[in-house]
């Protein structure tokens, strides 16, 4: 049977190998493959015929001429006897059939041919690579599938390890996922008897291959399959795990990683440990087994451990916690760990002096039979990863750290300490990581007394994103006593003092400090506030950062805690009242017993601003109703109406930051629409408001257009040239068409206003006159009413501060003329979209001049969601002065054009934005985003 | 059968004096030519007449290897190469090279003009001596001649140690001189590839020891600098020129830098300034930190690290001063100390171990009250502390390293004999490979089993191959039939034609016959055709027999 099928394959090839030169005589005929088919006949010599293809193969090729140009490369395949020009001709083949558009099916059955007659194995391995790249192409033709993969089962006994390579490289990636090899094989062309068998098993023998690069071969294309979907057999297990013993390394790497998947596959399946009885879950044994590779000698190795680790959240605790296992040894004496001796020494009441002598003095003599110097399993996995050489591994155990701790709080506990140890790094970035890591772990852990010395002593590091991250840290920190929060509270006012610039970030870190801790910061707050049952103290100086920040702290633990202000003396209260309207974000709202509110504007004397958000709300809404109810603009009062409105509406964004956005959306909406009564223009108010939904942008275009057509009555009635009045008008009404197509789905919501009106018009509108057009707008204009806003969900507007410079200083900036002086900008965005591509500097000279400054990608930090620190130097230069004088500093938000904008952030809209006009979408412009800050700076005349 | 033999001349169950013999392969090599910093007579050197009663040692060795610079590793090297005489090639990397000298001279300044002693090596002779030295590159391997072959890996412990792999044919020695497991602030951890040596000679100083992680003893020992300087007080520091000194100076001026303080911080000098001018050049040997930060600023051009003059000792306000020695015996230390001990804001800290009877010694003992010189008695209000930065690999940092070279026997050297029993048995246990630890004089000698390389003609094989099974088992060991020629002192497999070519024999067929009487009731033709096929079946299965016998 099998020799009739042989015998019909052989035939088929034979009618394949026939069919080639009648299709290439039709094919030569289009002028690419034309000119590469005289090339190649004109090369003389190999190296020639070389230059030719490397030339040809810069050249892109259209789908529909990859057909005849690989008939003529396979033409000049056979004909060539130098080994390199085939390879080449076989690489160019795997690339031509990679172009978009071409199907290669058609050429598979050449390509396989050609594997036929090939002895170089270099060859060889290329043309598997272009069988391989031909395949990836058509994964689903089960049939061209199959037959390369028995082709590379055929070569899967080369003795050249390029070859055996491909072919597992191949296999990984095409062997069929769902069903076994055999029965296709069993009934396909070409089967063998040793075929009968899957992928898995085909390509598991290669794990003892000879050759390291064919091993580490053998477990990727093992690694790929599984990726493909494959489900893995357990029976793998137990060779993968001899092959981290590899002398090789990147078998080792492979291997570390095959482990690990098949741990993820079968966590819960039973292995034997091996001279033993015992049995255990396979997840922990694989565990043990990647612990163990954490002390390997190639670090490439520790780190894929070290990281691997982190993801294997199965394992039962008991090996977890063994990870983190030390015994120390002196002579032969048990000694016990730092660790150990100062949670010892905390338990003993004592704290952590330092200074007893031989405290770490060996204790019990140690039993020579019991001490294990192998580190078996995963003992003390992550006290090697930590102590690492390289800071890769350390990095990689810290983050693995951090995963395992998440999922267990018990672990947390115990790694603890070891987080702590890495705020001492000698690698800035790991010292950073740890923090972070920290951070994320502290739901699940307290803070001990000693080890909170330990972080806080970091509060000196020089560097401000270590101190920023520890700020971040403390937000989220529990501590466990009041002495931890006076400790805390001394090095934060320390830092503040050492490093003056960290003010807003020391403030934050109270505010959580003192909400999170109310109860240990009560018996504290008199020697807080210093004071004195008797006596009246002097009262502090209400300008002193220090003061505030602890004011911070103990107003924000008066929130939940009633019975802290009867501690308050009277200035208390008066700060009290000041901080809340100046450090709004800072300081809550308390309910202070037999006071008045303290906050006063004409928003809570209309009895609403009881402080909570609902109100406020309520309040927000009142406003809107009350505008609404408003028809026509030209009312008399509707503009004083407005103009209380909006004013109310600031303040309300004051006052409560949840609704800041919305608040001050709707003011400067209205603000807006007061302006066009007033017959002034307007812009941006589109994109410094994040969270806006069509019908709100709709709306704000209704408004442009309304302002567009102000602007060209205005023109047409000052310039009486009909030229430009003409342009303008066209202008116009390729506007009103754009809006048209964009918010066609809104326009229900537009009744009666300036642009349904329009597009009611429109016929007309494009076939009259300009002037015609101008009297028609005019009385548009004036009947059309005016839109209420409704308002979405959530509305964040856009906004910067620049804290530093913070244009306080007297002394000007000195520096020669012709050289550049750095300025260091920190600033905070908020609710910026893709702050790296938008946010600029804008740097304004007393001459006028203005530069723009685009901040690397690298000087934007991300510390919170919506949030982003900009720390950045923008460089200054200018020509001499004679005295100093003031710059202004502001950030910029660029934006391109409303349409293009909007195609970016709502890719539904794509298909009505295709036929849009181009030529004013593209135009840039810039929205300051914050204030400016004046700078003095002084360019002294460079001296001779 | 072939051995390896082990003899220390010192450093067997001992440590300091490390001098080891090796023999392999027909090849004699000294590792390390150190002296004994606890003896000032004869005992301090090895006793170089074990290998030789009279005349030079030159014609005994072929090659003598330094392990790394201090003392007690390569302090006998002028003594040997030029009092005794050896003219051979000397190898030590390029570090060690570089410092040694000055190590050496400063310790023959002491003995000669301290201490008065005749009869030393002289400021030439080092000269003289540094010229036979061959410079080692970390990773190259070194073909000392024809046969022998050297190679040194990285070895942590202090600036340009090395391990070295000593090879002839097959046979491989590694000797770890000292080394450290654990990276430290200026020196990255020992590596070794799986060489798989026939024997791992091994320090093993902290034998018993399992140490606490470096971050808590360095924060610690931070800590501690810092609270004594914020309070004013003035922190002393007694080190040894070189090694740990430089560490701790990394140690306090990255924190310093860290922490933005301002509390100056000195450095007595002495050899330092030389030897710290080989740091910077020498950023390869050191740590990822270092090498990758360099471009920006080299870590050893200390920012806050100044020579110290001896009337700083008197300035009001916190300092940090490094003094040698290291064991209060003497010096620029013992003046400072003298000076501060009685202020109980100050701090001594003692970062390394200190020999009985040196003031170290007493005030780490706790005793309050010193006696000097000339009946004064001082009292020591400071505060002392202990602090353990010493770059040995533990008990546990030997074990890794024995997992990373895999070698076939283990011996132990630089240790203290009790100690190393312990290690002994853990090793033996752990590994089930057999470990030795040789007295000094005592030779201990391991059987190794080399291979024995053959040439192969290509035709012959690719035949074999075409014989030959799958490939995937090309591990296992295979039977061939060939022709072994031993002509010139090189061996070859060619197949037999060839051979008898070569050889211009020709081929001589043995024919056995042997008669054999049958009784059977078949006609003639019917029984040959029977005793044909069977024949023909159990031919198959004698050709491949005789195969495997040939």
């Amino acid at each position: 049977m099998s020799a009739h099928i042989n015998h019909v394959v052989v035939v088929l090839q034979q009618v394949s190998l026939e069919e080639v030169p009648a299709k290439k005589l039709r094919l030569t005929k289009p002028s690419k493959s034309a000119a590469l088919h005289i090339d190649l006949c004109k090369a003389t010599s190999p190296t020639d015929a070389l230059q030719y293809l490397l030339s040809f193969a810069r050249r892109p090729v259209e789908a529909e001429s990859v057909e005849g140009v690989v008939r003529i490369l396979l033409e000049h395949y056979y004909k060539e006897s130098d080994n390199s020009v085939r390879l080449k001709i076989a690489s160019l083949l795997g690339l031509l059939s990679k172009t978009q558009g071409f199907a290669p099916d058609c050429i598979v059955d050449d390509a396989i041919n050609t594997l036929n007659n090939e002895k170089s194995h270099q060859v060889l391995a290329q043309l598997l690579g272009t069988l391989l790249i031909i395949g990836t192409q058509l994964p689903d033709k089960i049939a061209v599938v199959q037959r390369l993969i028995d082709v590379a089962c055929k070569h899967l006994s080369s003795t050249y390890f390029g070859v055996r390579n491909k072919c597992l490289q191949l296999l990984g990636c095409l062997g069929t996922v769902d069903k076994p090899l055999s029965k296709e094989t069993d009934a396909g062309p070409g089967a063998q008897t040793s075929h009968v068998r899957d992928v898995q098993s085909v390509i598991s023998d290669y794990f003892q291959d000879q050759d390291p690069r064919v091993r580490t071969a053998a477990i990727k294309a093992m690694l790929q399959l599984h990726e493909r979907g494959m489900k893995i057999q357990q029976t793998i297990y137990n060779q993968a795990c001899k092959l981290l013993s590899d002398d090789y390394e990147q078998v080792r790497s492979a291997a570390v990683q095959m482990v690990w998947v098949l741990s993820q596959l079968y966590p819960e399946s039973i292995v034997p440990i091996p001279s033993s009885n015992e049995e255990i879950r396979l997840v922990d044994d694989s565990f043990g087994k990647i612990c163990h590779m954490v002390s390997d000698g190639s670090w490439v190795v520790r780190v894929q451990a070290a990281k691997l680790l982190g993801s294997m959240h199965q394992v039962s605790p008991h090996f977890l916690e063994q990870t983190l296992d030390k015994k120390l040894m002196s002579d032969l004496r048990r000694k016990r760990t730092a660790h150990e001796r100062a949670k010892e020494l905390y338990a003993s009441g004592e704290f952590s002096s330092g200074r007893r002598w031989a405290d770490d003095a060996p204790k019990e003599k140690v039993d020579t039979s019991g001490v294990n110097l192998i580190d078996s399993g995963a003992c003390g996995a992550f006290v090697h990863g930590l102590e690492d050489e390289m800071y890769e591994v350390r990095i990689s155990a810290v983050e693995a750290l951090c995963s395992l701790a998440q999922s267990s709080p018990s672990f947390a506990e115990k790694c603890l300490d070891f987080l702590v140890d890495m705020f001492n790094d000698e690698i800035e970035e790991v010292r950073l990581q740890s923090i972070h890591v920290l951070r994320q772990i502290s739901t699940h852990i307290t803070l001990r007394e000693d080890q909170l010395d330990t972080v806080l002593a970091v509060l000196e590091d020089s560097s401000r994103d270590i101190r920023e991250a520890l700020h971040e840290l403390l937000c989220y920190t529990n501590v466990s006593t009041k002495d931890c929060i006076q400790l805390a509270l001394v090095e934060l006012l320390k830092n503040l003092t050492k490093y003056p610039t960290d003010r807003n970030s020391v403030w934050k870190c109270l505010k959580f400090l003192g909400a999170r801790h109310p109860t240990l910061v009560l018996p504290i707050v008199p020697e807080l506030l210093s004071t004195h049952p008797y006596f009246d103290t002097p009262e502090p100086d209400m300008d002193d950062p220090a003061y505030i920040a602890v004011l911070v702290l103990v107003f924000n633990a008066a929130k939940s805690c009633p019975t802290m202000p009867a501690l308050f003396s009277d200035h208390t209260f008066r700060h009290y009242a000041y901080l809340r309207d100046s450090l709004s974000h800072l300081v809550p709202h308390l309910r202070l017993p037999g006071r008045k509110q303290t906050a006063s504007s004409g928003l809570e004397a209309s009895g609403v601003g009881s402080g909570s958000l609902e109100s406020a709300q309520n309040f927000l809404q009142d406003s809107l109703v009350r505008v609404s109810a408003l028809q026509n603009l030209e009312t008399p009062g509707a503009q004083d109406l407005l103009e209380f409105t909006i004013r109310d509406l600031l303040r309300l964004g004051e006052l409560q930051t949840e609704l800041a956005g919305s608040a001050d959306f709707c003011a400067t909406y209205l603000h807006c629409q007061l302006l066009l009564t007033k017959w002034l223009s307007f812009d941006d108010l589109e994109f410094l408001y994040s969270g806006l939904e069509t019908q709100q942008i709709a709306t704000i275009h209704n408004v442009r257009l309304q302002a567009k057509a102000l602007q060209l009555i205005l023109t047409a009635r000052s310039k009486p040239g009909v030229d430009r009045v003409l342009g303008a008008c066209e202008k116009f009404l390729q506007d009103v068409e754009s809006f048209q197509r964009l918010f066609m789905t809104e326009l229900p919501h537009f009744q009666d206003s300036f642009v349904e009106k329009l597009l009611e018009l429109m016929p007309r509108l494009t076939t009259c006159k300009p002037l015609d057009l101008v009297k028609i707008l005019q009385t548009t204009l004036r009947q059309s009413g005016f839109i209420h806003l409704k308002l979405p969900e959530q509305i964040h507007r856009a906004s910067a501060t620049i804290i530093e410079p913070t244009g306080e200083s007297d002394n000007p900036l000195k520096f020669t003329t012709g050289l550049v002086v750095a300025l260091d900008i920190d600033a905070t965005l908020e609710h910026v979209q893709d702050p790296q591509t938008s946010v600029k500097v804008q740097v304004l000279y007393p001459d006028g001049q203005s530069h723009i400054i685009h901040p690397k990608p690298g000087d934007f930090r991300t510390p919170g969601p919506g949030r982003v620190r900009l720390i950045t130097q923008v460089y200054l230069s200018h020509s001499a002065w004679t005295e100093a004088c003031q710059i202004e500093v502001r950030l910029l938000l660029a934006y391109s054009s409303s349409s293009s904008k909007q195609s970016a952030s709502k890719p539904a809209w794509n298909e009505s934005m295709d036929g849009l006009p181009t030529s004013e979408s593209c135009i840039e412009g810039t929205i300051h985003l914050s204030k400016p800050v004046k700078v003095f700076i002084m360019p002294k005349p460079a001296r001779r | 059968m072939p051995d390896i033999k082990v003899t220390p001349l010192g450093a067997g169950q001992d440590v300091g004096r490390s001098c080891i013999l090796v023999s392999i392969g027909g090849k004699n090599i000294m590792l390390d030519c150190g002296m004994h910093m606890g003896y000032n007579d004869d005992r301090r050197f090895p006793d170089f007449s074990y290998i030789t009663q009279n005349g030079r040692l030159t014609e005994f060795l072929d090659c003598v290897i330094i392990s790394h610079f201090h003392l007690d590793h390569c302090g006998a090297l002028p003594y040997m190469s030029e009092m005794v005489g050896y003219d051979g090639p000397i190898y030590m990397t390029h570090p060690t090279k570089a410092i040694c000298p000055i190590l050496l001279e400063d310790f023959r300044k002491i003995t000669v003009d301290k201490k008065g002693e005749t009869n030393f090596f002289t400021s030439q002779m080092i000269k003289d001596c540094m010229k036979k030295v061959v410079p080692l590159n970390l990773h190259q391997t070194v073909q000392v001649d024809e046969e022998l072959e050297i190679k040194a890996y990285y070895a942590g412990h202090v600036l340009g140690a090395a391990m070295v792999q000593i090879k002839v044919g097959s046979e491989s020695v590694v000797y770890t001189g000292d080394y450290n497991m654990t990276p430290d602030r200026h020196l990255g951890a020992a590596w070794i590839d799986k060489c798989r040596p026939d024997l791992l000679i091994s320090e093993s100083t902290y034998a018993t020891t399992i140490r606490d992680s470096k971050r808590c003893r360095e924060r610690d020992f931070l800590k501690k600098v810092h609270e004594t300087v914020e309070r004013g007080g003035k922190v002393l520091i007694p080190v040894f020129a070189l090694g740990r000194a430089q560490e701790l100076c990394i140690l306090l001026e990255t924190f310093w830098e860290r922490m933005n303080l301002k509390a100056p911080i000195y450095f007595s000098t002495g050899l330092t300034e030389k030897a710290n001018h080989y740091y910077k050049l020498f950023i390869t040997w050191t740590n990822q930190k270092i090498r990758k930060t360099f471009v920006q600023r080299n870590m050893f051009e200390f920012k806050h690290i100044k020579a110290f003059d001896r009337s700083y000792a008197d300035n009001p306000g916190p300092m940090v001063v490094f003094a040698t020695p290291g064991m209060l015996h003497a010096g620029q230390s013992l003046l400072i100390f003298k000076k501060w001990a009685g202020n109980e804001k100050n701090m001594v800290i003692m970062p390394g171990y200190c020999v009985q009877g040196t003031v170290g010694h007493k005030i780490l003992n706790g005793q309050k009250k010193l006696e000097m010189e000339g009946r004064a008695t001082l009292d020591v209000k400071l505060q002392v502390e202990y602090m353990s930065f010493s770059a040995h690999a533990d008990a546990k940092g030997i074990m890794q390293l024995i997992r990373m070279a895999e070698p076939r026997n283990m011996l132990l050297v630089h240790g203290e004999a009790k100690k190393m029993e312990f290690l002994k048995d853990k090793i033996e246990q752990e590994f089930s490979i057999s470990c030795y630890m040789p007295a000094n004089g005592e030779t201990t000698s391991i059987v190794t089993n080399p291979s024995v390389p053959v040439d192969i003609s290509l035709n012959l094989l690719k035949r074999e191959m075409a014989l030959g099974g799958p490939l995937p088992d090309a591990k296992r060991p295979r039977t061939m039939h060939g022709t072994l020629i031993m002509k010139d002192n090189s061996l070859r497999l060619v197949s037999p034609e060839q051979a008898l070519k070569e050889l211009g024999l020709s081929e001589h067929q043995l024919r056995f016959t042997c008669r054999v009487q049958l009784h059977d009731p078949h006609s003639d033709n019917d029984t040959l055709g029977r005793i044909y096929t069977h024949l023909k079946r159990s031919a198959n299965y004698t050709t491949h027999t005789s195969l495997l016998q040939k």
